[in-house]
């Protein structure tokens, strides 16, 4: 099983995805839906208790959720492969673009080498793989310390910052 | 030229120590091979088929003689004492061990250079005129612009898993020597009717299995938003560019089966989101880039100062040299040397570590201290003395680095090939070296006069074969080696990819078929002054094909 982690370590994980059984999560537990059922269904899941997230996958457009973001309390990304890099436009578009301020999780092949990528383009949470070591790969987040194009993490690129010295 | 400021350098160092450790989990057995692969690659390291290859980024081609003295070392002390200059500008060793890239890497940040993104499915070192700078004919010095590329590019933290590999080419002269037509993207640097700067865009262009000659997209994109709106090309590629297949993955596939308008729009949607955003360039941000490559303090020479010719020992061979291999420059008195790295027998592209040193130590003689890598693959010594070319000659000539065919048809352009590479179908290099055995008359190769010839060991076509003038593939065909002839490529502003002129040769019939093109070409061109590009061009093919193949209906294999 994946293990959840955000910057400062592992932390519980309350979400459950959705596996096309709607009897199978209660009402008032936190429900991940694929971006097809949402839109298939959002009256019914939006009438639960509990709190909404949606998946996408890699081919979804975030643009297809942008104007029911207030409705949701997670965005994850499905990562297939660690070599499939659209999610990383997906989540900068979501962050940059769409304005989605709420947690944006990672998950799928999330391994320790992407996670200081992920975390610029705007990912918090990461459910890594599971075979990865959680405490270890949280030096990664600090693999760089010079960032030299704007991200979800900086706005500014580095030629806007220059002459700022470098901090830890 | 460009030196790192602290935040460049901290950069790079991070870099060796990110990958140190990753070397480190892969040689204990706690990372895979399949998750280290994407990671070594994006570091220039290939394991290949004797040895790993690690691929050196050479920025835009420009190297400093401090540089090229610290590649020849590492070339002496993790390799086997020479390495091979690229058609993308950058340096290849074959022999390295894989345990001491880390340490070269390390060795290499103490010189602000680095391997980073030389391989991969992300943004590739950016290229540019190797005459940058000095060219009579650029409107402005193009370098600027490739460092911001470079900067830009580098662990871009959205663009590290692209569909496939990403190759941006800049341009500020009027004869592209960069070739940015058969790009992911080209840029050329151009004026609009305000005199403001600002590019031409250009994309999906390539070569590989279906060669492409770029479409223009933007005929004028506004100087300051060039980030943006490269944002927004790979961005759209990220997103939609196919990854079902890798040999339909790069964007120029995106571009056709999208069409060109439709891609434009999507792409001009996107930057209409990012325009004037973050990215966007200041005065203060291009001035700063400009004064990084402020012109060396140049003497206030004469530009016909007489030549101390009566010191010169070896009169004729200077004259043919220097016919070959002095570029005028833009500034009076000062010339442009290339330095041929295509002595016959030698593979092309490679120089010893010593020949390394002689250059670097003739860049600061007889220059500034600066070294150009030119996508020809030979060297670029920008700024010497027109009174000092003698003296270069002869330092040149003992070194075995003053091979008169800059230009000519032994000057050819060849990937690695067979010999080394994994990917390869055949050999490249003794193609190369046996085409040059053929054609070692001086005098015949200057009456043959400017010819490209291009080799590449498989579809790749890392030896740019479908824009030389003569293109030679190396194919398999059950197994056996097998070479396809193609004619009439340009790379240039005229791009145009070579057309094949029918069934392949073995190895040892391509020196022979190369002889027959030649010598048909002499035959029937106008005058001396009519090239061979320009013959195929004026008369076709056909010609051609009949001095290779007969005249008989059913072309037959000239056989060797």
């Amino acid at each position: 099983m994946a293990t959840l982690i955000d910057r400062n370590g592992p932390r519980p994980d309350t979400w459950h995805v959705f596996d096309g059984d709607a009897g199978a999560v209660p009402s008032h537990a936190d429900l991940l839906l694929p971006l097809d059922e949402w839109r298939e269904r959002a009256a019914v899941w939006g009438a639960r208790t509990g709190r909404i997230g949606i998946l996408l996958s890699p081919s979804d457009d975030p643009a297809a959720i942008a104007a029911d973001l207030e409705r949701f309390a997670l965005v994850a990304v499905r990562f297939p492969s660690f070599t499939d890099g659209r999610g990383y436009s997906t989540a900068r578009l979501l962050r940059e673009r769409h304005g989605w301020r709420g947690e944006l999780r990672a998950v799928g092949d999330v391994l320790r080498d992407q996670l200081f990528l992920l975390a610029r383009c705007g990912f918090d949470s990461f459910a890594l793989r599971e075979d990865q070591d959680p405490q270890a790969a949280l030096a990664a987040f600090d693999d760089f310390r010079v960032r030299y194009q704007s991200g979800a993490d900086e706005p500014q690129p580095l030629f806007r910052r220059r002459g700022v010295a470098v901090s830890a | 030229m460009y030196r790192y400021d602290t935040f460049d350098q901290t950069l790079v160092d991070e870099r060796v120590a990110q990958f140190r450790d990753q070397t480190r989990r892969f040689l204990a057995g706690r990372l895979s091979e399949d998750e280290f692969r994407p990671l070594r690659l994006q570091n220039g390291l290939y394991v290949q088929k004797h040895a790993p290859m690690l691929r050196i980024a050479i920025p835009y081609g420009t190297l400093s003689s401090v540089q090229l003295r610290a590649l020849a070392d590492i070339a002496d002390r993790y390799d086997r004492g020479y390495g091979h200059f690229s058609t993308r500008q950058n340096l290849q060793l074959n022999w390295p061990a894989l345990e001491a890239v880390p340490d070269i890497l390390a060795e290499l940040a103490a010189v602000q250079m680095h391997a980073i993104q030389t391989s991969g499915n992300c943004v590739r070192n950016t290229t540019t005129d190797h005459f940058a700078g000095v060219a009579r004919d650029e409107r402005v010095d193009p370098r600027p612009y490739c460092e911001l590329i470079r900067q830009w590019s580098t662990i871009h933290p959205e663009f590290a898993f692209l569909p496939r590999k990403f190759k941006i080419a800049v341009t500020a002269a009027t004869a592209d020597r960069a070739a940015v037509q058969v790009h992911d993207i080209g840029l050329r640097i151009v004026r609009n009717d305000a005199g403001e700067l600002g590019f031409e865009v250009w994309a999906g262009g390539g070569l590989g299995r279906t060669p492409v000659v770029a479409p223009l997209i933007r005929p004028f994109l506004p100087e300051r938003e060039l980030i943006n709106y490269l944002d927004a090309i790979l961005r759209v590629y990220n997103r939609f560019g196919r990854r079902d297949n890798k040999y339909k993955a790069r964007i120029k596939i995106l571009v056709r089966e999208l069409g060109v308008e439709t891609f434009t729009g999507q792409v001009e949607a996107e930057w209409a989101a990012l325009r004037g955003g973050p990215s966007t360039l200041t005065d203060a941000v291009l001035d700063e880039l400009r004064a990084a490559f402020a012109p060396p303090p140049y003497r206030g020479l004469d530009d016909d100062v007489a030549l101390p010719d009566a010191a010169l020992s070896d009169a004729p061979g200077f004259a043919a040299w220097a016919a070959r291999s002095v570029t005028p420059h833009k500034v009076p008195g000062y010339r442009a040397v290339t330095v041929s790295l295509k002595a016959h027998g030698v593979a092309p592209g490679d120089a010893t570590s010593d020949q390394m040193r002689v250059v670097a130590e003739a860049a600061e003689r007889f220059g500034f201290g600066e070294i150009r890598v030119s996508h020809h693959q030979n060297l670029v010594l920008p700024d010497v003395e027109r009174a000092a070319l003698p003296e270069l000659y002869t330092m040149l000539k003992v070194a075995k680095l003053a091979a008169p065919n800059v230009g000519l048809l032994t000057d050819i352009i060849a990937c690695p090939g067979g010999d080394f590479c994994s990917l390869a179908n055949a050999v490249s290099i003794p193609v190369a070296q046996a085409i040059q055995a053929r054609f070692d008359d001086l005098d015949d190769l200057f009456d043959i006069g400017e010819i490209e010839l291009n080799i590449s060991g498989c579809i790749n076509s890392c030896g740019h074969h479908h824009v030389g003038h003569i293109g030679i593939l190396g194919v398999d065909k059950a197994g056996e080696e097998w070479y396809q002839v193609s004619l009439g490529g340009v790379q240039g502003p005229r791009a145009a990819i070579g057309r094949i002129i029918g069934p392949s040769f073995s190895r040892a019939e391509i020196p022979g078929v190369v002889e027959r093109l030649v010598r048909a070409y002499v035959d029937l061109r106008t005058s001396a002054d009519e090239r061979f590009i320009d013959a195929v061009r004026r008369v076709g093919l056909e010609p051609f094909k009949v001095a290779v193949y007969g005249n008989a209906d059913r072309p037959e294999r000239a056989s060797a």
